[in-house]
């Protein structure tokens, strides 16, 4: 491992930290990276963890300090969560150090309704449950009503293509002076996720395979194409929601929970719909969290008692008109939502039962590569299209890179790429 | 009582040594072993990957370009400020109280202000676009005007650090002795003449603390160019940020933390070696 030895001194903090979280009886420390800001956390301590017995506490971490903690945890040999939650692709660099199999917790859940394939997923491409599914979300298109004017003709916000997106820019850009489209391209903004998600499978229909293939340079031509009407701001954009309410923006892509005070503030304003569709679909990616239970959990009973009551159906529905993550189980939302939370709900809906909806799967098996995945994309984009270099070549470059990465880490393909025997092939 | 007193001072010192030890030099090798290490061996791979990859030669650029245009300005600033408030007769602690108010404003803190004033929404906007200068919001901060994102971070980074500089130079002023300047005075020299030849040669150990302090902490320059323009100007000790929390690859961003140290050390050895002040010159 080639990050043991900083981690050592860290171990050593966590455990005299460690030393006085145990000093408190039998409490269950919820440990988790999603639902960080003070209002949803307040809102879990208060009311999606209301009438569960016993004492649990909800510390919420930035996903890289949560890798750190859990590796330092693990060579301290001190833990002090008994559970976790985290994104499917933040659980997945533990496997199998740092948290342990639950397959005994399945049984529990079992009556629940969760799918078989978001089961499936949480078995992080080992034979045994790593983690139960707790909630999801995906990726919207959110506009402020002001832009629809310039939509062009015979174009529906629900049915859009990258084509009719990039000239409903134009049009904005031509009629206001200002590029108005916006993605979140900055620092710790997700727009890796993107590129495989949205614009990989909706112009190539695969992710890995087709990463230097005739599709994938149309798919960045296309790119340089929507970036020539986007803000020029958007590699300073991280959450989108806060240049849609400047007015900065005027059409914008990202995370649900990314947009979501845009829509919860002033719904009239707002509108979400689906993202565009390419050649071979509409891509689109789930994001999955999950909750696990790390290797020797304090109070691994306490941590069980969680997971059964955040996967209850009335929780998950609290979830959901709280907090704004859907449900992993079988539960109808009230009709009652508040009116952005449902414009969000149905945008999710049309984009899950769209015609021509192409799911792209959360990558399995990557370990702690998933970050250096995320780059090879990044540094993709920055060089076609930030820095002008030639498709091909720059393609060419990186897939290299890529395809050392998939045999390094041994990742099979997943979905919209077809299976492959052993790690993923770049063609 | 010699012999009491004998170990005091090693023991008044030792809590401070075991602090520095314990937190600093052992997480110094740690960095050092970690950046030099690929599994359980020896290796030079993390240094290949930083200089490989795309952001290397523009963040080593970046960090030089940044270090060469604001340390000479704030030393010269700091200079005609220092000169000009020991001048003062009345009001000097006033004076110098409000030229150090920088120096207690965190450098994220700084660059969030600086942000305010800058973004396409902010105040400078604001107040061309209330003049008739521009007709909408005009970006300065993206990555399409490197050059305007240039100079907001190093006006942010002079108007940040100058103080440090200021508050050096005038310790130093204040020991250099009258008499020097009245003599040469009496004998006829010019202001022009009596600061070259009398106050800056005797002020050259300030210089020196001074340009070693800035130009170290100029190669770590951070939060303010990462509040001002996140990823869009690459500098040194943001690209081992971004190795450490978003790649995941805590051995590139050892080479990195590595990196700057070795920039930083050479410069000071240059500084000492330039601006070296024989025992008989001080004053």
């Amino acid at each position: 491992m080639t990050h043991q030895v900083p981690l050592r001194a860290i171990a050593v903090a966590a455990a005299f930290l460690g030393g006085l979280a145990a000093a408190q009886a039998q409490e269950t420390i919820f440990y988790s990276t999603q639902l960080r800001p003070i209002e949803e956390a307040t809102k879990v301590r208060e009311v999606l963890l209301e009438g569960l017995s016993g004492n649990v506490t909800y510390v919420v971490d930035e996903p890289p300090a949560f890798a750190v903690r859990m590796k330092a945890e693990t060579q301290a040999g001190k833990r002090t969560a008994s559970v976790v939650g985290a994104l499917h692709g933040e659980l997945q660099p533990h496997v199998p150090d740092d948290i342990q199999p639950i397959d005994d917790v399945v049984a529990k859940v079992a009556g629940r309704g969760i799918p078989a394939s978001l089961m499936d997923l949480g078995k992080l491409g080992t034979g045994k449950q790593q983690y139960i599914p707790w909630m999801q979300a995906t990726y919207v298109m959110v506009a402020n009503k002001q832009a629809l004017q310039y939509l062009p003709q015979g174009a529906d916000v629900n049915t859009l293509t990258y084509e009719q997106l990039q000239q409903w820019a134009k049009n904005i850009a031509d009629k206001t002076g200002q590029r108005r489209l916006g993605f979140p391209a900055g620092p710790t903004g997700l727009m890796p996720r993107f590129f495989q998600g949205y614009l990989y499978p909706s112009f190539t229909g695969g992710v890995v395979t087709t990463f230097k293939s005739p599709e994938a340079e149309a798919a960045w031509n296309a790119m340089k194409e929507l970036w020539a009407v986007s803000n020029p701001n958007s590699t300073n954009y991280n959450f989108m929601q806060e240049p849609l309410l400047a007015g900065e923006v005027w059409i914008a892509w990202d995370h649900i929970a990314r947009v979501k005070e845009a829509l919860t503030l002033q719904p009239d304003q707002y509108v979400a719909f689906p993202a565009p569709a390419g050649p071979k679909g509409r891509g689109y990616m789930p994001v999955i969290a999950g909750l696990a239970i790390p290797k020797d959990s304090p109070n691994r009973e306490g941590a069980v008692a969680v997971i059964d009551h955040m996967t209850k159906p009335e929780t998950q529905i609290l979830t959901a008109t709280e907090v704004g993550f859907f449900p992993v189980v079988k539960a109808e939302l009230p009709a009652d939502l508040a009116p952005g939370i449902k414009q969000l709900a149905a945008a999710v809906d049309a984009t899950q039962n769209a015609k021509d909806a192409l799911v792209s799967l959360l990558p399995v098996g990557l370990g702690a590569k998933g970050g250096e995945f995320n780059k090879v994309y990044s540094d993709t984009f920055q060089r076609i299209v930030l820095r002008n270099e030639p498709v091909r070549t720059v393609l060419q470059e990186q897939a290299k890179t890529l395809e050392t990465l998939m045999k390094e880490t041994g990742a099979p393909c997943w979905a919209p790429d077809k299976p492959s025997q052993g790690a993923c092939p770049v063609n | 009582m010699p012999a009491r007193t004998s170990w005091i001072p090693y023991a008044l010192i030792a809590p401070s040594v075991v602090f520095l030890g314990a937190f600093f030099l052992i997480p110094l090798v740690q960095t050092i072993w970690l950046s030099f290490s690929a599994g359980d061996e020896l290796s030079l791979a993390n240094y290949e990957r930083m200089v490989n990859d795309l952001n290397f030669s523009l963040a080593v650029r970046n960090t030089f370009l940044l270090t060469l245009v604001v340390v000479p300005v704030q030393v010269v600033l700091a200079l005609a400020m220092a000169t000009m408030v020991s001048k003062l007769e009345k009001g000097r602690d006033i004076a110098l109280w409000i030229l150090t108010i920088p120096l207690g404003i965190s450098d994220l803190a700084a660059g969030l202000a600086w942000l305010a004033l800058l973004q396409n929404t902010g105040y400078l906007n604001s107040a061309l676009y209330a003049l008739g200068l521009i007709p909408g919001p005009v970006g300065w901060l993206s990555q399409e005007t490197p050059w305007s994102l240039f100079f907001a971070i190093a006006a942010a980074e002079v108007w940040r650090a100058t103080a440090i500089v200021l508050v050096i130079l005038i310790a130093g002023l204040q020991l250099i002795p009258k008499e020097f300047s009245e003599a040469a005075e009496i004998f006829g020299a010019r202001p022009w003449t009596r600061f070259r030849r009398i106050t800056l040669p005797l002020l050259k150990p300030s210089l020196q603390s001074a340009l070693i302090l800035r130009t170290v902490l100029a190669f770590e320059v951070f939060a303010v160019v990462y509040a001002l323009g996140g990823r869009n100007f690459p500098v040194l000790a943001g690209e081992a940020y971004t190795w450490q929390n978003e790649n995941q690859n805590y051995g590139v961003a050892a080479a990195y933390a590595v990196l700057i140290m070795a920039i930083s050390l050479a410069a000071t050895a240059v500084y000492l070696r330039v601006l070296r002040t024989r025992p008989e010159q001080l004053p």
